[in-house]
């Protein structure tokens, strides 16, 4: 059998692989990661809840499966943490925030739904900045999370719980969601693998929508396989999201087990876009790894070509008016009625509506339901809500434009590595650090954030961007498994005691 | 668009959104959106006439599911997260209407 060390360390391949030949138990890694979270959770604080007796029950079952021959999946028995914005029936469901303290989900997200189906242990809740707005969890109503590889520094939001348990070794793999960045940037400050899927290939029903026409769920991971093998368990269509795209099994897992015959990338042209490394104020580091990286990937054979995505300078605007304008519309929901938080100091049903909403919000989703609420009012509506539509319009025909001449785009994920507790007060910095990650869910495409080099000034991980066309997810998935295989830097493991 | 250093109406704005704000709030706040409000008005540099919209990423139309009948969500489960019930089958809400209150 495996040491606890060893189990923790494993990749989501290296355990199913141990469970498949009885080299360890469900029941033993799951164990093995309820003991190292009692012994780092209170530096790291990644998760909200740790479901640990029912975590042991889930994994006992699974173990009984596989000893009768029929587990439900390869990744039955794999504990697996949620973003606390990700339904699970009989689970607390919070957003990290005080209006849903208490709120037990009714019913399973598609996403935990077939976790369940693969018989995946459902080991507990990630923090995360409030509702996902926020790039440092530092705007958790409840805790700070703490990035493993130093613990003054942010792990990256909003998805900053789940990036950070994957890279504290307290769980295999993760889910977060993505709107505006939130699993590739927490992804790559914590030296983790991050997958936004495109738009509409992940169902979100039984996520709690923040902006509808941006959100994406996605996995967080130790490796490029393991985040491919997550999304083949949890893409597919769901006539209950009506934005959920049609679409057959991808086995993006099974192609890149057959890629890895010949992990090269000859013939691949990656497109390099000069809007994204002419940005001022770009860390040295960064733009070092960044060269560093296409040097890499020319000696796997690729051939580079500079595109242009004219309309960069614009997308923070545009994000920022779109998803303020969708948020302040889905949490118009949180209103004290029929569940979440309800004032106990209102009088009438309007002070019950505004007491609630004022008390039960934080600071950073006040600020952003009243700017989404401004930019929606009559008379600013065709100049801010309509304009950034059109603008989101030229933006993806600039992706369009750029896939003509290449297979993908390779971008840094942030402009420097991860930042120190109250490091970003103002709100408009805090935004602009979402730079490079925007524009793409402005377009619905797919990126992955994969780590790339460790930071020798500040000792922290710094990621590379790949994005693709929508559903060419099998393009950066290949990519960043030669990258992965051919990168200097071999381990990424946090130097957390 | 507003025009540069217009001030925005927090109070106005609060109370479309059914916000109740606390009062040191607001200064901040006011200051804030209009320094973000300042920043997205580049939007108004760029000439979108006759540029479509785009509301969603992808662009589907009309997605309806088969007309089935299914099993409904049990309502004790649904209830069981209202902050307050009548007879455990009716959401209870503060009064609605001004007047005197019923009993």
């Amino acid at each position: 059998m495996m040491t606890n060390s060893e189990l923790i360390r494993l990749s989501l391949r290296d355990a199913a692989a141990a469970l498949a030949d009885g080299r360890t138990t469900s029941a033993a890694l799951t164990s093995a990661f309820l003991e190292r979270i009692q012994a780092v959770e209170p530096k790291v604080r990644a998760l909200l809840a740790v479901n640990a007796e029912s975590a042991l029950a889930q994994a006992a079952a699974s173990d009984a499966r596989r000893a009768a021959g029929a587990p439900l999946s390869p990744f039955d028995g794999m504990p697996i943490t949620l973003k606390d914005n990700i339904c699970t029936k009989g689970e607390q469901c919070s957003c990290a925030s005080k209006i849903l303290k208490g709120f037990i989900s009714p019913y399973d997200s598609f996403v935990t739904g077939k976790l369940k189906a693969a018989g995946c242990v459902l080991l507990g809740r990630a923090n995360m900045d409030e509702f996902a707005m926020g790039s440092s969890c530092e705007n958790s109503a409840y805790q700070r999370t703490a990035n493993p590889w130093d613990l003054d520094c942010v792990p990256g939001g909003s998805s900053g719980g789940s990036a950070a348990s994957v890279a504290a070794l307290e769980t295999v793999a993760a889910l977060g969601s993505d709107t505006g960045g939130s699993i590739r940037q927490p992804a790559a400050f914590c030296g983790v693998v991050g997958l936004k899927p495109t738009y509409g290939r992940v169902s979100r029903n039984g996520l709690v929508a923040f902006a509808s026409s941006l959100d994406q769920i996605g996995p967080l991971s130790r490796t490029v396989w393991d985040a491919a093998a997550i999304l083949d368990l949890i893409a597919a269509h769901d006539e209950k999201d009506s934005t959920s795209l049609p679409q057959e099994p991808a086995n993006f897992a099974a192609d890149l087990e057959a890629f890895e015959q010949n992990p090269r990338l000859d013939g691949v042209k990656i497109g390099l876009p000069k809007e994204y490394y002419e940005l001022e104020g770009m860390d040295p580091a960064v733009k070092q790894i960044m060269n560093d990286a296409i040097e890499v990937f020319r000696s796997l054979g690729a051939s580079f070509v500079d595109v242009s995505l004219p309309h960069t300078k614009y997308s923070m605007a545009c994000y920022y008016i779109i998803a303020t304008a969708e948020a302040s519309a889905n949490l118009a929901r949180f209103d004290g009625i029929r569940y979440g938080y309800r004032s106990p100091n209102a009088t009438d049903i309007n002070s019950t509506y505004e007491k609630s909403r004022g008390e039960g919000f934080g600071n950073e989703v006040l600020r952003r339901i009243m700017l989404g609420t401004y930019v929606l009012s009559s008379g600013y509506y065709d100049a801010y809500y309509l304009r950034a539509q059109k603008v989101r319009t030229l933006l993806r025909r600039d992706f369009q434009e750029a896939y003509k001449l290449c297979d993908f785009l390779l971008t840094p994920v942030t402009p420097a590595p991860a930042f120190h507790f109250g490091a970003k007060t103002d709100p408009l910095q805090m935004y602009l650090s979402d730079v490079f990650t925007t524009a793409l869910n402005l377009s619905g495409d797919c990126g992955l954030s994969v780590p790339a080099a460790i930071d020798a000034a500040s000792g922290l991980p710094v990621g590379i961007q790949l994005i693709a066309p929508a559903m060419e997810e099998k393009r950066i998935f290949r990519a960043g498994r030669a990258f992965e295989l051919a990168r200097a830097q071999k381990d990424f493991t946090a130097p957390l005691s | 668009m507003a025009e540069q250093g217009t001030k925005i109406d927090v109070a106005q704005v609060a109370s479309l959104a059914r916000l109740s704000l606390p009062q040191d709030m607001i200064p901040r706040l006011q200051s804030e959106m209009e320094q973000i409000v300042g920043y997205v008005e580049m939007l108004a540099e760029l000439d979108v006439s006759g540029i479509e919209p785009t509301a969603h990423a992808v662009a589907r139309t009309n997605v309806l599911r088969d007309d089935v009948p299914s099993e409904p969500f049990p309502r004790e489960e649904m209830l069981a997260n209202a902050p307050d019930l009548i007879e455990g089958e009716l959401v209870k809400v503060p009064q609605v209407l001004p007047g005197e209150g019923i009993a």
